[in-house]
């Protein structure tokens, strides 16, 4: 699918303030790239985000776009997503805005199957407030608030998607571009909700988990043959921690998202002159 | 022969209280008689007492008295519990071949009505209808043509079969002939009926129909008691306007996806009680700074914490008047009657768009769950007008785009309303965030821009104030020299009180108020006052607190907070005592 609109046209006029080198830059340009290949434009995209590195996205994107409080941008995508079907909605958050204080919502929004892509910039560090341990930090990393270690072991967020029935569950590598860009316009076309979680490099408070850790790491599912239709086989995968896998891990041939199933398909915010005429007969339920 | 009636079923909860009350409230206003109801309940499924009280008058009746002329007593506990409202030659009706009632002892001055209603239940075709049987006989007791129920149990059960209605009525019939053939029970009410048609509903209801009829498409709610029965009262109606509910994983995610719907430009709701309105604090807080247009409806209960969950207050005003951290420009409506809860749901969602803030709709339990007789022509959809405000269509983009081409979402006019453009308008693309922002809404930390950001967003609760009518009600003598204030759902029981105080020579001027923030201007009136007192459902006397800083006139204090609402007479006590700045008397309860 190729449209008139260039990845360009989504990059507002504002100079990141990322750290250079920080792997949202990928992100968000793969991002960007999706939205254009997907032939949406900035008018009919709508982008929100919450507290963080990650939050800033919305700030140098150009598009519709929220940046909300702290965990609560699967909640606002899925009213705007629910609100008006036309728009195309993409969350973005990070691993502490999306498994910490927000983990709830993420888990209810995957199992509600809202038809928006959900982007997660996993650098497995709090990085905005200067280097706490995330869930996502592995078990003994040292840091400002865990300086022996942290004791807790990470979340696996894919496995959170699967056990939440998630319909489409991917992970990919923010400096691997193209691959990257080729996954997040899969969970654009996915229809339900699009789970990608992104390898996503803080340089600056994570030296462990570094671009050169990922690099030497990672396993391309694409190489190994994984059938992203095989649940069984997708099971295996993510409860397999050790391995970073990226590419699809899993996607469900038979999702149908929430608004199919509640029968939402028009845009809300239309309301037809003479609307409340109809409104009469619900007087009448009172007799 | 009298014919006003207080009528009662008590029992446990899961006995069926609630829905033969509505029974018998559904028959009386179908007999063109007017009802108000209240219900005592418990925060429980099973057990534990519950009741369900029926005032009925073929006059407007618009409060509860300390009175109860029938009492249906299911267990025990129930005559107990309200030993204090039963008067001499007050009827009793209960079952005396339960064997948990065979005990019972009705005083001597009163009437006990013993009523085999189980065995008559199973007469009719099962012992689940013994309340229809004891429905039947308060009837005949009422002098209520026991046919009226016929129309209220097809709505009850007629989706379980003819069958079922059909023994229902039987139940009824039997009830009301054992009543007149086997007991000498003096028939000592007549309920006169009318032509006229009522309906009736709840404020909850009245809330939830009118965001239909405003164009509420989008509504997140968690259960919460009181304010459920809004959401429930949705899910299956908005539907066919091409709405949606979605009950959230809890208050946090319902207001941040109402937050989303309206976002996209839907007229979006959330409805949540106390503790729900703590939750969603922070994000009120963004709410306001994106200026995103939204109700959000506070059904009141006791407070703090789960305080009384099932009990009547009016706790919250300072929640949510100064709610959230930093300053933030919002609208507090509370309407004050069931009726009113209709015209005031549709003017908050007009003024969340008109002035881009969220507005506070707040009802109190008191309100939300009883239910009240209206004409239907009450609720007219005629009348019902929208304004969306400043939607900005495709052809004005232009003029509020900066040198650059970008869309000033916050342009800082003389109003303090800025152009609103609705996800999908052409070239008007921009981002709106909780940080302090520029016209644009780019973040920025810039003294002269922070100052200008935030003069523009208070100014339009200026804008409001010059723009908007926001009244109030007035009673009584207009010329009298003590002035009562109340809000919320104290209005019926001042209004009833106002004219026993009438009959005791005291005159009252009386103003119900349904507007906190921003609230009509009360000096001229307070100032010609002698004696000021301010009636509400808390401890401390939020609003009268409100009216002390506005007029600089201390005010007396009339307030409750047992978890029950002012009764009449209750309250007509109360203020006399006021006046003559003495204590309460002592029969009040508090």
């Amino acid at each position: 699918m190729s449209s008139e609109t260039h990845f360009t046209d989504f990059k507002s006029d504002e100079q990141p303030t990322w750290c250079p080198g920080c792997g949202d830059f990928g992100t968000m340009n793969g991002m960007m790239k999706a939205l254009a290949e997907t032939g949406n434009d900035p008018d009919n995209t709508f982008v929100v985000a919450g507290i963080g590195c990650s939050g800033k996205i919305g700030t140098y994107m150009h598009s519709y776009a929220l940046h909300g409080v702290h965990g609560r941008a699967l909640p606002v995508g899925t009213g705007v997503k629910l609100a008006n079907p036309d728009l195309e909605v993409m969350v973005a958050g990070g691993d502490g805005d999306g498994y910490s204080i927000g983990v709830g919502h993420f888990i209810h929004a995957v199992r509600r199957n809202i038809d928006i892509t959900y982007v997660v910039m996993d650098n497995r560090i709090y990085g905005l407030t200067k280097g706490q341990a995330s869930p996502t930090s592995r078990q003994g990393f040292e840091t400002a608030t865990s300086p022996d270690g942290t004791v807790e072991p990470p979340v696996n967020p894919l496995a959170l998607a699967l056990a939440a029935g998630g319909t489409f569950i991917a992970q990919s590598f923010s400096s691997d571009s193209q691959r990257h860009a080729d996954l997040v316009q899969q969970a654009i076309e996915h229809d339900g909700f699009g789970f990608v979680n992104v390898f996503s490099p803080c340089v600056t408070f994570n030296d462990v988990d570094t671009y050169d850790y990922f690099r030497d790491a990672i396993v391309n599912l694409d190489e190994t043959g994984h059938d992203p239709g095989n649940y069984q086989a997708a099971r295996d995968k993510i409860m397999d921690p050790g391995t970073e896998h990226i590419g699809v891990l899993y996607q469900a041939e038979d999702s149908v998202p929430f608004s199919d199933r509640e029968g939402i398909d028009s845009n809300m915010a239309d309301i037809p002159d003479g609307a409340p005429e109809r409104a009469d007969r619900l007087v009448r339920e009172f007799y | 022969m009298e014919n006003d009636l207080n009528w009662a079923i008590g029992g446990e909860a899961g006995d069926g209280i609630d829905s033969t009350g509505k029974i018998f409230a559904r028959a009386l206003s179908r007999a063109g008689r007017h009802v108000f109801t209240s219900k005592d309940f418990a925060s429980r499924i099973r057990g534990g007492y519950t009741a369900y009280k029926v005032r009925t008058g073929v006059e407007r009746v618009e409060s509860v008295v300390d009175r109860l002329d029938i009492l249906i007593a299911l267990t025990e506990r129930t005559i107990e519990e309200n030993l204090d409202e039963l008067r001499a030659g007050s009827v009793v009706i209960y079952d005396g071949e339960q064997t948990t009632m065979a005990d019972v002892e009705v005083p001597t001055e009163m009437i006990g009505l013993e009523v085999p209603l189980t065995a008559l239940a199973e007469e009719a075709g099962g012992a689940i209808m013994r309340n229809v049987v004891a429905l039947g006989a308060a009837c005949e007791v009422a002098g209520f043509p026991v046919e009226y129920l016929d129309e209220a149990l097809v709505k009850r059960f007629g989706e379980k079969g003819e069958a079922i209605v059909a023994n229902n009525r039987e139940a009824a019939r039997l009830g009301q002939e054992y009543v007149r053939e086997e007991t000498d029970c003096p028939n000592q009410f007549s309920l006169e009926t009318t032509d006229e048609d009522y309906v009736l509903l709840n404020g909850d209801e009245a809330i939830g129909m009118a965001a239909i009829a405003a164009g509420c498409r989008f509504y997140a709610g968690y259960p919460i008691t009181p304010a459920t029965d809004i959401m429930e009262y949705l899910t299956g109606r908005i539907e066919a306007f091409g709405g949606a509910v979605v009950q959230a994983e809890d208050e946090l995610s319902a207001i941040n996806m109402a937050l989303g719907a309206a976002r996209a430009g839907a007229r979006a709701m959330t409805g949540t009680s106390g503790p729900g309105i703590d939750l969603m604090s922070e994000t009120f807080g963004l709410v306001a700074t994106s200026e995103t247009p939204l109700v959000i409806a506070n059904v009141m209960r006791s407070g703090p914490s789960t305080g009384m969950p099932t009990k009547q207050e009016q706790g919250d005003l300072n929640a949510m008047l100064y709610g959230g951290h930093g300053e933030i420009p919002r609208f507090v409506l509370a309407p004050t009657t069931i009726g009113e809860c209709f015209d005031k749901t549709v003017e908050a969602f007009n003024l969340a768009e008109k002035y881009q803030l969220p507005v506070y709709l707040t009802a109190d339990l008191s309100m939300a769950v009883t239910e009240q007789t209206y004409r239907p022509e009450r609720f007219d959809m005629e009348s019902v007008e929208i304004d969306r405000g400043k939607v900005v269509d495709p052809e004005e983009v232009e003029e509020w785009l900066d040198e650059k081409g970008r869309f000033r979402a916050h342009a800082a006019t003389e109003d303090g309303i800025s152009p609103r453009a609705l996800p999908g308008t052409p070239e008007a693309a921009h981002m709106t965030t909780g940080l302090e922002h520029d016209e644009l809404g780019r973040r920025t930390e810039e003294e002269d821009v922070r100052v200008e950001q935030v003069q523009k967003r208070q100014r339009k609760v200026d804008t409001a104030r010059e723009r908007e009518d926001f009244d109030y009600r007035e009673f009584g003598d207009p010329d009298a020299d003590t002035l009562v204030l109340s809000w919320g759902s104290n209005e019926g029981a001042m209004r009833e009180a106002l004219e026993m105080l009438d009959d005791r020579g005291i005159d009252v001027r009386f103003l119900s108020v349904p507007y906190i923030y921003p609230r009509p201007d009360l000096t001229e009136a307070v100032e010609s006052a002698e004696t000021i007192i301010v009636v509400e459902c808390n401890a401390t006397g939020q609003f009268a607190d409100l009216i002390e800083h506005d007029t600089l006139s201390r005010v007396e204090r009339v307030t409750k907070y047992t978890g029950v609402r002012f009764m009449a007479d209750e309250l007509a006590d109360e203020i006399e005592a006021a006046i003559d700045n003495e204590a309460p008397p002592q029969e009040v309860r508090r």
